[in-house]
């Protein structure tokens, strides 16, 4: 797991340099046998071999690359780890990315009323701008679309608070105040009880409401039926 | 104008001073002296020599095309003026701009291109660098997804809107860049990859996951908009550019991309750019763009003088493919005939299509209708309603319309029709 640490997201806005780099996962998923993918790999049969590379005798089937090209032309430079820890701060629903440090319900009141009040509102609900509490569940439609009644995953607040929040003054906020404010919003949408404390482990095993109203897109083009 | 009482000079006159003040030596170079002539010549310009030749080149100033502007803040949107535009590319200064946390300074030097994750090689691209691959162009619609979410409302379809409030968010170029395949083949994509991670180095962090099949298959790595650098509002000075996906997919001010086995779920492919369909479900990575029309004239606010003989025109794309055909109707939907379509007809391109039209003076509503090339066709609102339930805001590709009234004022009319 990647770990990011405060402040580091100066001058670079990614993850302070340390911990195991996003690599790791790379090398963990080479199990998964089968991707959708348009390219066919060419008939090499080693678990390890690229799906996608110029060793894989693709010139002259990509777009821009002429059957002359070199299998690699190394115009850039290689990433080091840590130079790729440095910014790669998503999160995903699996609670990778999720980066050490914890807070708690009570951390995150103190958080949200100095970082978050004026532009949210005292309950998260005032606005002016988006709305972050309503923990009314719907049927059919809803009648808003907040993290309470349609956010599917509870990581998503982690890659998003960290990425682009407080709006004006974005990562200003530590690990842990991250985690707090989070704890905070949930429990404003008893998602979560008062006395809970989030980190790694417990904010990826949030189970959100509305989880499994997600369906993939459908739309297939074509004269059937419209979707 | 002399200001001791002379109205007019005569011709000769006027020459003759002219000529006299440039003999006298008043004027030193010849650039005063046409400055001179200009100021004072008559409103005949085959009878005055015009202004040299400059650096940089403007509109006449009586054009003033501009970009729609509802709320100048941090996230918000600008549309371009459809109904201003001829042909189908979009001069760069009006491309609709949709960005999440402003506009970001960044100098090209600067700039760094990190691409890892389930890949060989996790590299670093400087701008230098990407320049140097083998480049692609093509000539491409970006549109936000949210275009026309307006018209969708069934109890509030509205009637004084501009083509440029309702469907502005629309803009075609010629992009250039690099295929992110020939990226791909650079840092090898391992097994198992099925997604990518791309992210822009804007305040926003703007996130989105696409499919590795689609990225492979036709998008960019653009630097290049219609002959020059990238403007910065378009993502200077490197965006990924997804041709036919949904405009917010097409990450500016690229810094990142991760090769993944699963999309991450970001914040913009969740909370928002999805889609309640009134079931309980809500569709999520609604990527590509269905086909779509719109009458850019006549439409509201323009007034046709007269009866006679005007020519509808307007702008159809898709982004599944090409546009085969384009019908308009001129009696409220009862009849269709095909429009002319301008090629060349290019894939995933806006066309423009152009019917004559000979207007009786009587009320009635105008429309139009694509299909692309997979044989879908524009459904109508109602089709939409049925198949989506009402309350869905993105995607809404259905058929537009416009009323004119007996006077001649254009207003947009759907609302006539449902
Ligand atoms: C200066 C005003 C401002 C402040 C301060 C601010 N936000 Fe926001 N927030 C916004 C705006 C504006 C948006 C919508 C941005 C967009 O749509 O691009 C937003 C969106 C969000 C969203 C996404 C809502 C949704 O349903 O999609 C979350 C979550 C959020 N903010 C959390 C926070 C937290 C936590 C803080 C405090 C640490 C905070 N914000 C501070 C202005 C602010």
């Amino acid at each position: 797991m990647r770990r990011a640490q405060t402040g580091g997201r100066v001058p670079l806005r990614g993850a302070a340099e340390g911990g195991l780099p996003g690599m790791v996962r790379g090398a963990f998923l080479l199990v998964v046998a089968t991707a959708l993918v348009a390219c066919s790999d060419s008939g090499q049969t080693a678990d390890r071999a690229p799906i996608v590379s110029g060793d894989v005798a693709m010139a002259g089937t990509l777009e821009g690359i002429p059957a002359h090209a070199p299998a690699r032309f190394d115009f850039g430079t290689e990433a080091s780890a840590a130079r790729v820890a440095i910014w790669d701060i998503d999160v995903r629903p699996d609670g990778e990315g999720l980066p050490e440090g914890s807070g708690s319900v009570a951390q995150g009141r103190d958080v949200y009323n100095v970082h978050c009040v004026a532009c949210h509102g005292p309950t998260g609900t005032e606005g002016p701008n988006d709305r972050l509490v309503d923990s009314e569940q719907w049927d059919d439609v809803p009648s808003t679309r907040t993290v309470g009644n349609y956010w599917p995953h509870a990581t998503t607040l982690y890659d998003y608070i960290r990425k682009a929040m407080p709006q004006l003054t974005p990562g200003i906020l530590s690990e842990d105040q991250v985690y707090a404010v989070i704890a905070y919003i949930l429990w404003m949408n008893e998602i979560i009880p008062e006395d809970s404390v989030l980190d790694a482990q417990t904010l990826a095993a949030v189970v959100m409401p509305a989880r499994d109203k997600f369906v993939v897109d459908d739309r297939v083009g074509g004269a059937g039926p419209v979707r | 104008m002399p200001r001791d009482g002379r109205t007019k000079l005569s011709r000769r006159a006027w020459i003759t001073t002219t000529s006299g003040v440039i003999a006298a030596g008043l004027v030193k170079t010849q650039t005063d002296a046409i400055k001179l002539v200009a100021q004072e010549a008559p409103s005949d310009p085959t009878r005055v020599p015009g202004k040299l030749v400059s650096e940089l080149g403007g509109r006449a100033p009586a054009e003033e095309p501009k970009r729609l502007v509802r709320a100048q803040t941090l996230s918000s949107s600008s549309r371009t003026p459809l109904a201003d535009l001829m042909g189908t590319i979009t001069p760069a200064d009006l491309h609709f701009e949709r960005h999440h946390a402003g506009v970001p300074d960044i100098r090209l030097e600067d700039h760094e291109l990190l691409v890892h994750g389930m890949v060989e090689r996790p590299m670093v691209f400087r701008m230098s660098d990407l320049m140097r691959y083998p480049q692609v162009s093509r000539i491409q619609f970006l549109e936000c997804s949210g275009n026309g979410g307006g018209v969708y409302n069934r109890d509030r379809m509205p009637t004084e809107v501009t083509v440029q409030a309702l469907d502005g968010l629309l803009s075609t170029s010629e992009w250039t860049g690099v295929a992110v395949s020939t990226i791909l083949r650079e840092v090898g994509v391992r097994r198992g990859a099925s997604w990518i991670l791309a992210e822009g180095s804007d305040a926003a962090v703007m996130s989105r996951s696409i499919p590795l099949d689609k990225v492979m298959e036709d998008s960019m790595l653009a630097y290049g908009q219609n002959g020059e650098r990238i403007r910065p509002e378009q993502g200077y000075p490197l965006r990924l550019f997804n041709p036919g996906y949904e405009g917010n997919t097409s990450v500016k001010w690229l810094r990142r991309i991760e090769v993944t086995d699963q999309p991450t779920h970001t914040r913009d492919e969740t909370s928002k750019y999805t889609d309640p369909l009134g079931d309980g479900k809500v569709r999520q990575f609604s990527l590509a763009m269905d086909a779509k029309s719109v009458i850019t004239f006549p439409s509201y606010p323009y007034a046709l003088p007269e009866t006679g003989w005007w020519e509808i025109r307007g702008l159809a794309w898709s982004g599944r493919g090409r546009i085969t055909k384009v019908e308009v109707s001129t009696d409220g939907g009862r009849t269709w005939v095909d429009a002319a379509l301008q090629g060349p007809i290019l894939e995933k391109s806006t066309v423009r299509f152009r019917h004559l039209f000979d207007w009786n003076g009587r009320d009635t509503v105008i429309l139009s209708r694509a299909t692309d090339e997979t044989g879908y066709v524009q459904p109508t609102v109602e089709q939409l309603w049925d198949a989506r339930g009402t309350r869905t805001s993105y995607h809404q590709n259905h058929q537009r319309a416009w009323k004119i009234a007996r006077t001649g004022e254009v207003t947009f009319g759907l609302g006539e029709l449902v």
